[in-house]
């Protein structure tokens, strides 16, 4: 007798589609603007002291979620960059280089301290300035700043510890200039190493971001650092490219993009001047088959949309192993729907404000490469604010190895994704990079963890984690992404010489 | 019937027979070429260069390098990469020893060369004892001072996190113009003692050792590639030894103001890391160190979670 075969169901899909337009509203919960006090102008930091910039101009920093005026800050010209170094080599000559060890560690402990104390409005003014969620600068920018400081601060009398066999000796004035992506914390990965090993410093913060930067010159004033040892100035490239190139500073540390890296390390070029650079990234994040897949998708939602995805380690490109890519992109998709795209002072944004317009043109150009070159985009259907500069979580499917959306780097909240069979092929795809900044790798296999966090060439690999980030860790790139690393007893030696 | 020989028309000698009155043995000279991918080719510009010494005496027709060259060069070095860096460190300590055994065993001839090039006997038995010396000294360090520089970083949240360095790749060295073994054997072995392969260009004036050296090299389990050697003009070559978009790292070490400055320009193409060695001697102590082979890596931090439910203890 015939058995009657049952006529196969079509298979279902393991995932459910999540229903996001029913009950998954939010009241908003703004964080109070009250906390926080923003003078209308600020001055330049020169010599412990508030001073009016030679150039007598000054320009407005802005609330990109708004598109409103916060305040007006100096515009720094050559001049001006020019007291500010002559105020940290008196400094470092006169006070500084001279003080106990021991003493320096107190005054950077003490920053850390303050930082700590002005949390609160250091959180609210980076988000305001910037446009980052205040849940990532109150959770996290800040807090990592203040424990920036207080890391490097109980370096400073432990300096013979770090290196055997060898004394340490400070480099003198260093110059120092930071994005717009973290100010805050930039600035205290720049200023707490160098403060440490014994320098004195010029920084300069971005000209989109300054107020926080501006906020930590009062701590520091606050914490009565010797006037010099630490000069805050604001400007464009122009006021950077001045501290680049003054004969007086023996160090540049320049976080930024690998173009404006690479004319720094062209300009310093016969001088005795020292660099760091911490440039661009385009990381590679693999999820293998046998990955936690819910853990890997909410990973890869972090490395990528973490701060607009304004973020040098992002986790831009994504390769998904064949077997599992249909599945994992279906969840991405679903994540983004959920991720909540508005007002950074509210505390359930997810994703904030673009940080201004021209970073926001540059990101919508790129949508457009992607979609010219044949990749197929999918972005949230969420609403975004009508004023301010606004960009929807995106991704991209189908996207060659050479497009460019797989190649350059977007800085903004755009993932790109490619597929892979095989182990090799994979760590072919992720090196293929002029960059080496950062990669993730998400496998539930311990001995494939080591195999491919051993053959990616980058500076920082995550293993089933993305966009960690610690005082301890050192933190910088292979490649084009730059030289020299910040963070840990790794981050001591861009800032001292080591002699016999 | 047995052969008689005539003492009248042959004399025997300690080295075979020699016809009387005869001129003496003809030496066999060496061609010097230079050594990529574990071949002695010549270069393939098919140019040449006749290095003398002070007195004025022809050294030898050595290869003039071309551009070319380097380019090949550098093929067989990032080829040699990932084999090489894969190697255990043992194994890369057991080589380094091995290039010291070998040129123990020749240091007649490397002496002999020195003297050629106008050193003294007692400074070239010097010279060669040290670059002896020298090749056991990094030897010893291949696999330890990842040990120095690692470190297991104490991260705030839940997760294991540490730094070890790894070699950053293909370096490019222009070696000492001076000391033309001891320092050839200084820039080359930490570069390799680290896992990198490299591209060198032997001293321009005294080229003799660093392609006698190369023959050391081939015969110390040394796999081809990891350092290649060429022999011609830092003033021709310079410039593509930062320009090339392959090459991770360049090392200098003549204090020629203008070829740094062009050097540390043209390197930031890439951002390849740019070392000038021009204020060591390398006959003491200073010419040597494991931050001579930290210059050649780069740090690698690594994280994971480590698993943290709730109400566990910590085991003890």
């Amino acid at each position: 007798m015939a058995v009657k075969t049952k006529k196969a169901t079509p298979k279902k899909s393991n995932t459910i589609k999540l229903k996001f337009d029913t009950s998954w509203d939010y009241s908003p919960a703004p964080e109070s603007k009250s906390a926080a006090t923003i003078n209308k102008q600020y001055d330049l930091f020169i010599n412990g002291e508030w001073q009016k910039p030679a150039s007598k101009k000054y320009f407005d920093t802005i609330n990109p979620a708004k598109e409103e005026k916060l305040s007006e800050v100096a515009d720094a010209n050559e001049a001006d960059v020019n007291k500010a170094v002559v105020a940290a080599r008196n400094a470092y000559e006169k006070v500084w280089k001279k003080m106990p060890a021991k003493e320096r560690a107190k005054y950077i402990f003490r920053i850390a301290r303050m930082v700590q104390e002005k949390a609160r409005e250091l959180a609210i003014i980076e988000s305001l300035d910037g446009g980052k969620p205040i849940r990532e600068s109150r959770d996290f920018d800040v807090p990592t700043a203040a424990n920036h400081f207080f890391y490097y601060a109980g370096w400073a009398d432990k300096l013979e510890y770090a290196f055997p066999n060898r004394r340490t000796e400070p480099l003198g004035v260093a110059g120092q200039i930071i994005p717009w992506n973290f100010p805050l914390l930039m600035a205290a990965w720049k200023i707490a190493p160098a403060l440490a090993t014994g320098n004195t410093v010029v920084l300069k913060p971005a000209e989109t971001t300054p107020l926080t930067a501006l906020k930590l010159a009062e701590i520091i004033q606050e914490a009565d650092l010797p006037p010099g040892v630490v000069n805050i100035i604001t400007g464009a490239g122009a006021t950077g490219a001045a501290i680049v190139n003054h004969p007086d500073v023996n160090k540049i540390a320049f976080t930024g993009s690998t173009d404006v890296g690479k004319i720094i390390q062209r300009a310093i070029a016969g001088t005795s001047k020292k660099a760091t650079l911490e440039l661009g990234g385009k990381a590679a994040n693999i999820i293998f088959e046998d990955a936690p897949l819910d853990q890997a998708v909410e990973g890869v939602i972090n490395g990528i949309f973490f701060n607009q995805g304004h973020v040098c380690c992002a986790g831009s490109r994504l390769y998904v192993q064949e077997s599992v890519a249909k599945q994992v992109i279906r969840k991405l998709k679903d994540r983004l729907e959920s991720l909540i795209v508005g007002d950074p002072l509210d505390k359930n944004t997810d994703i904030g404000a673009i940080n201004s317009r021209s970073q926001l043109e540059t990101i919508h150009k790129y949508i457009n490469i992607g979609k010219k070159e044949g990749a197929e985009m999918y972005e949230s259907s969420c609403r975004l604010p009508g004023k301010g500069f606004f960009c929807r979580p995106t991704l991209f499917t189908n996207v060659a190895q050479s497009n460019r959306i797989a190649q350059e780097e977007i800085f903004g909240p755009v993932l790109a994704i490619l597929t892979f069979r095989t182990d090799d092929e994979v760590i072919e795809k992720a090196n293929n990079s002029p960059y080496g900044l950062s990669a993730g790798v998400w496998t539930d296999k311990g001995s494939k963890i080591f195999n491919m966090t051993k053959r990616m060439r980058a500076g920082v690999v995550w293993a089933n984690t993305f966009n960690k980030f610690d005082p301890t860790s050192p933190f910088g790139g292979y490649k084009e992404s730059g030289f020299g690393r910040e963070g840990g007893l790794h981050g001591l030696l861009p800032y001292l010489n080591l002699v016999n | 019937m047995e052969k008689t020989i005539k003492k009248s028309s042959l004399t025997i000698s300690e080295n075979g027979l020699e016809k009387k009155n005869a001129s003496r043995r003809l030496e066999v000279l060496k061609t010097y070429k230079i050594y990529i991918g574990g071949q002695f080719p010549r270069t393939e510009s098919g140019r040449y260069y006749i290095p003398t010494n002070a007195a004025g005496k022809k050294l030898a027709n050595v290869c003039l390098s071309s551009r070319k060259d380097f380019r090949d060069a550098v093929v067989a070095a990032r080829g040699a990469v990932s084999g090489w860096s894969g190697r255990a460190a043992f194994n890369r300590s057991q080589i380094l020893y091995r290039m010291a055994e070998m040129l123990e065993g020749r240091k007649a001839q490397f002496i002999d060369e020195l003297i050629q090039q106008d050193s003294t006997k007692a400074k070239a038995e010097k010279e060669v004892n040290l670059a002896i010396d020298r090749l056991i000294y990094y030897a010893g360090w291949c696999d330890k001072f990842q040990q120095l520089f690692s470190a297991v970083n104490p991260v705030a949240s839940s997760h294991f996190n540490f730094s070890v360095p790894e070699p950053t790749g293909v370096v490019a060295v222009i070696a000492p113009q001076g000391d033309s073994l001891l320092g050839l054997v200084s820039v080359i072995a930490p570069v390799i003692a680290g896992g990198n392969t490299c591209v060198v260009l032997a001293s321009e004036t005294k080229p003799l050792c660093a392609v006698t050296f190369a023959e050391v090299l081939n015969s110390s389990d040394l796999p081809g590639g990891v350092v290649n050697i060429l022999t011609g003009k830092p003033s021709e070559l310079a410039t593509w030894f930062v320009d090339h978009m392959d090459v991770n790292a360049t090392i200098y070490c003549e204090n020629n103001s203008d070829t740094q400055k062009m050097m540390r320009e043209k390197s930031a193409t890439n951002l390849k890391r740019i070392f000038f060695y021009d204020k060591i001697n390398w006959y003491t102590d200073e010419g040597q160190s494991p931050y001579f082979i930290m210059d050649t890596q780069e740090i690698k931090t690594t994280w994971h979670p480590v698993e943290n439910i709730a109400g566990a203890g910590g085991g003890y």
